[in-house]
C-alpha cells in the first residue's frame, strides 16, 4: 500500500523534503500574482473605497485558520485509529501556523472594522468563533508542550484537536444564536463588498498562496520534528545534513 | 459457588459512587470551598459595579452563570488528582468494570457534591440581583441542566492534564472554548425568559448538549485517563 | 494602472494605516515564522548530534569503563614524584 509506505517517518522525511521547496516557490508566485491583481488591477470598491483591499489578506488567513484546524483534527483521527507516530508530528507541525493565521485573522479583521464600522471589535459569530479558535490552538500548543512523554503528548493533543473540531461548529451556531437574541450587534463584519470578478480572482489567488505557504511551512517544520523524535534511529544519524552538522560542530 | 464471583458492572459503579460521596462528605473543606467561591464571586460583582437595581437585573444571570462556571472549574482538581496520586485510579482502570462507567460514577458523585449545591443556592443569590421569580426558576433550571455538562466537559480537561506541570491554568485554557456553548444557551434562556420570549428553545438545546456530553465524555475521559496512567 | 501616483498608492484613499498595517504585520509575522522554523531546524540538528554524542559516550563506557573515565585525566593524576 503506497500510502502506508509514507506513514513511516523514515520515508516521509525525504518526501517532505522534496515537496516543501516546490510548494514554497508556488506560494510565492501565487502571492505575487494575487497581490498584483489585488492592488494593481482591481478597482476601488464603491462603498468601502480602498480599505476593502484588506480582504486580500483577511479572507485567506481566516479560511486557512479554519482549514488548518480541520487538518489537525484529520491527522489526529488518523493517529488515534492507526496509532502512527507521524500523525502526531504532523498535527504538531500545523499548530503554530494555524495559531498565527488565527491571530492575523483577528488583527486584520480589527483593522478592517475600524475604518468601515467604527470599531476594532464586534461580538459577531465569525469574529468570536475565530477568537475561540485561537484559544483552541493555544490550548493544543500549551498542552503538548507541557507533557514530556512524546506518546502521551501526541495522543492528548489528538484528543484536544478532535474534541475542539467537534466543538467549533457548535460554538459558531451558539454565538450566532446569541447574537440574534441580543440584537445589540446590528453591526456585523460580514458585509463584504460585492465582488467584481477581478476582486474574486485576487482573493482566490491569495487564498491559494496562503494555503501553499501553510503546507510548505508545516512540511518544513515536520522534518525538524522527525529529526528530534527519531534522533536515536540509525537512518537519521546517517543523513548527510546530520553528518555535515556534526563536522560543523567539530565532532569529537 | 464460584469463588471468583466478580461484581457486576452496576455493583462496581454504585460502589465507586458511594466511595466518592463518602470521601467527599468526610473532607468537607474541599467542596465547600468551591461553593463559598460561588457565593463570594456573586457578591463581588454588585460591589464592583454598583447597587443600581436595573443594572444588576441585567447582569445577574450572566454573572451567576459565570460564577457557577468558575466554581465548577475550580472543583475539578478534586476529581482525579487525589486518586491518581494514591493509586486508586490505576486500580479502577484495571478493574473488571469498564473504565468509562467508573468515570461516569465519579462524575455523578462530583456533580452531586460540587454542582448541585450551586443549583440550590442560585435562587438565593438571584434575589441579590433582584431577579423575578420566573427568572430565578429558569436560572435554577438552566444550572440544573448546565452544571452536569460543565462537569462532564471539565472532566476531559482534568483527565488530559493529570499530573502535568501547570495543569490548573492549562486546564482552564483547554476548557473555556468548550464551555462557551453551555454558557451562551444557559444565560440565553434566562434572558429570553426575562424578556417574555420564553426560554424553551434554549433549554432544549441545553438538554441536547447534556445528552451528547453524557454519551461522549466518559469515553473521552477514559481514553485520557489511560494516557495518564501509561 | 489604477494609481496615478506613488503617494496615492501608499495613502490608500486615507486608509493607508489600516491597509498597510494589515499587510505589513501579516508579512512581518510570516517572515518571523520562516525564521523561527529555520532556527527550529538548527535546534533539531543540534539535538540529533547531542543524542549521537551521548550514545557514543555510553558505548565507550560499556566497552572500556576504566579508559573512558580516565581518558583525559592523565595530567591530573596524582604523581608525588613529579616536580610541581
Amino acid at each position: 500500500m503506497k500510502l502506508f509506505h509514507y506513514a513511516a517517518p523514515q520515508h516521509f522525511y525525504p518526501l517532505a523534503g522534496r515537496l516543501w521547496p516546490a510548494l514554497a516557490v508556488l506560494a510565492t508566485a501565487l502571492a505575487l500574482a494575487g497581490l498584483w491583481v489585488g492592488f494593481m488591477v482591481a478597482p476601488s470598491d464603491a462603498q468601502q473605497g480602498q480599505a476593502y483591499r484588506i480582504i486580500y489578506i483577511h479572507v485567506p488567513v481566516s479560511w486557512l485558520a479554519m482549514i488548518i484546524y480541520l487538518a489537525m483534527a484529520f491527522w489526529s483521527v488518523l493517529g488515534l485509529v492507526f496509532n502512527t507516530r507521524l500523525s502526531g508530528l504532523m498535527t504538531r507541525a500545523l499548530a503554530p501556523t494555524g495559531a498565527l493565521l488565527a491571530f492575523l485573522s483577528l488583527w486584520t479583521g480589527a483593522l478592517w472594522g475600524k475604518p468601515m464600522w467604527g470599531t476594532y471589535w464586534v461580538w459577531d459569530a465569525r469574529l468570536t468563533s475565530m477568537l475561540i479558535l485561537l484559544f483552541l490552538y493555544l490550548g493544543y500548543i500549551a498542552l503538548t508542550s507541557a507533557i514530556e512523554d512524546p506518546r502521551r503528548s501526541d495522543r492528548a493533543g489528538a484528543l484536544v484537536a478532535v474534541v475542539g473540531a467537534v466543538n467549533v461548529p457548535i460554538i459558531y451556531f451558539s454565538v450566532q444564536w446569541w447574537n440574534t437574541l441580543h440584537q445589540g450587534a446590528s453591526v456585523s463584519f460580514t458585509q463584504s463588498p460585492r465582488m467584481a470578478s477581478v476582486m474574486l480572482t485576487g482573493m482566490l489567488l491569495m487564498s491559494l498562496a496562503v494555503w501553499l505557504y501553510a503546507a510548505a511551512i508545516a512540511l518544513w517544520r515536520v522534518r525538524s520534528l522527525i529529526l528530534v523524535r527519531e534522533s536515536h534511529a540509525l537512518w537519521v544519524q546517517l543523513l548527510p545534513e546530520v553528518q555535515a552538522h556534526r563536522t560543523l560542530r567539530g565532532a569529537t | 459457588m464460584n469463588a471468583l464471583a466478580l461484581p457486576s458492572p452496576w455493583q462496581a459503579i454504585s460502589g465507586v459512587l458511594r466511595r466518592d460521596l463518602r470521601m467527599a462528605l468526610r473532607r468537607k473543606s474541599e467542596w465547600l470551598g468551591a461553593v463559598f467561591f460561588f457565593v463570594l464571586v456573586a457578591a463581588l460583582f454588585p460591589l464592583a459595579i454598583g447597587p443600581e437595581p436595573d443594572t444588576l437585573r441585567l447582569i445577574g444571570p450572566g454573572v451567576l452563570w459565570v460564577a457557577a462556571l468558575l466554581a465548577s472549574m475550580l472543583s475539578l482538581g478534586r476529581l482525579f488528582e487525589a486518586d491518581h496520586q494514591d493509586g486508586s485510579l490505576e486500580q479502577l482502570a484495571l478493574s473488571a468494570a469498564p473504565l468509562s462507567w467508573s468515570i461516569s460514577a465519579k462524575l455523578l458523585a462530583h456533580w452531586l457534591i460540587s454542582g448541585l449545591p450551586l443549583v440550590l443556592l442560585s435562587p438565593l443569590l438571584g434575589l441579590q440581583f433582584g431577579l423575578a421569580p420566573e427568572a430565578l426558576g429558569m436560572l435554577a433550571l438552566t444550572l440544573l441542566i448546565g452544571t452536569p455538562v460543565l462537569s462532564l466537559l471539565g472532566a476531559i480537561g482534568a483527565a488530559l492534564t493529570l499530573g502535568v506541570r501547570g495543569g490548573g491554568v492549562l486546564q482552564s485554557l483547554l476548557l473555556l472554548p468548550l464551555y462557551v456553548p453551555v454558557l451562551v444557551f444557559g444565560t440565553g434562556a434566562v434572558d429570553a425568559q426575562m424578556r417574555g420570549l420564553g426560554g424553551q428553545a434554549h433549554v432544549s438545546v441545553l438538554l441536547a448538549l447534556l445528552l451528547a456530553t453524557a454519551a461522549l465524555s466518559p469515553w473521552a475521559c477514559a481514553a485520557a485517563v489511560r494516557l495518564a496512567l501509561e | 494602472m489604477i494609481w496615478s501616483s506613488a503617494s496615492e498608492f501608499w495613502s490608500m484613499g486615507g486608509y493607508g494605516v489600516y491597509v498597510w498595517g494589515s499587510m505589513g504585520v501579516s508579512a512581518a509575522l510570516m517572515a518571523l515564522e520562516v525564521m523561527l522554523t529555520r532556527w527550529g531546524r538548527q535546534q533539531a540538528l543540534d539535538a540529533v548530534c547531542e543524542a549521537m554524542e551521548a550514545q557514543t559516550l555510553d558505548a565507550e563506557a560499556v566497552r572500556d569503563p576504566v579508559a573512558s573515565s580516565s581518558g583525559t585525566t592523565r595530567q591530573t593524576t596524582f604523581n608525588p614524584g613529579a616536580v610541581t
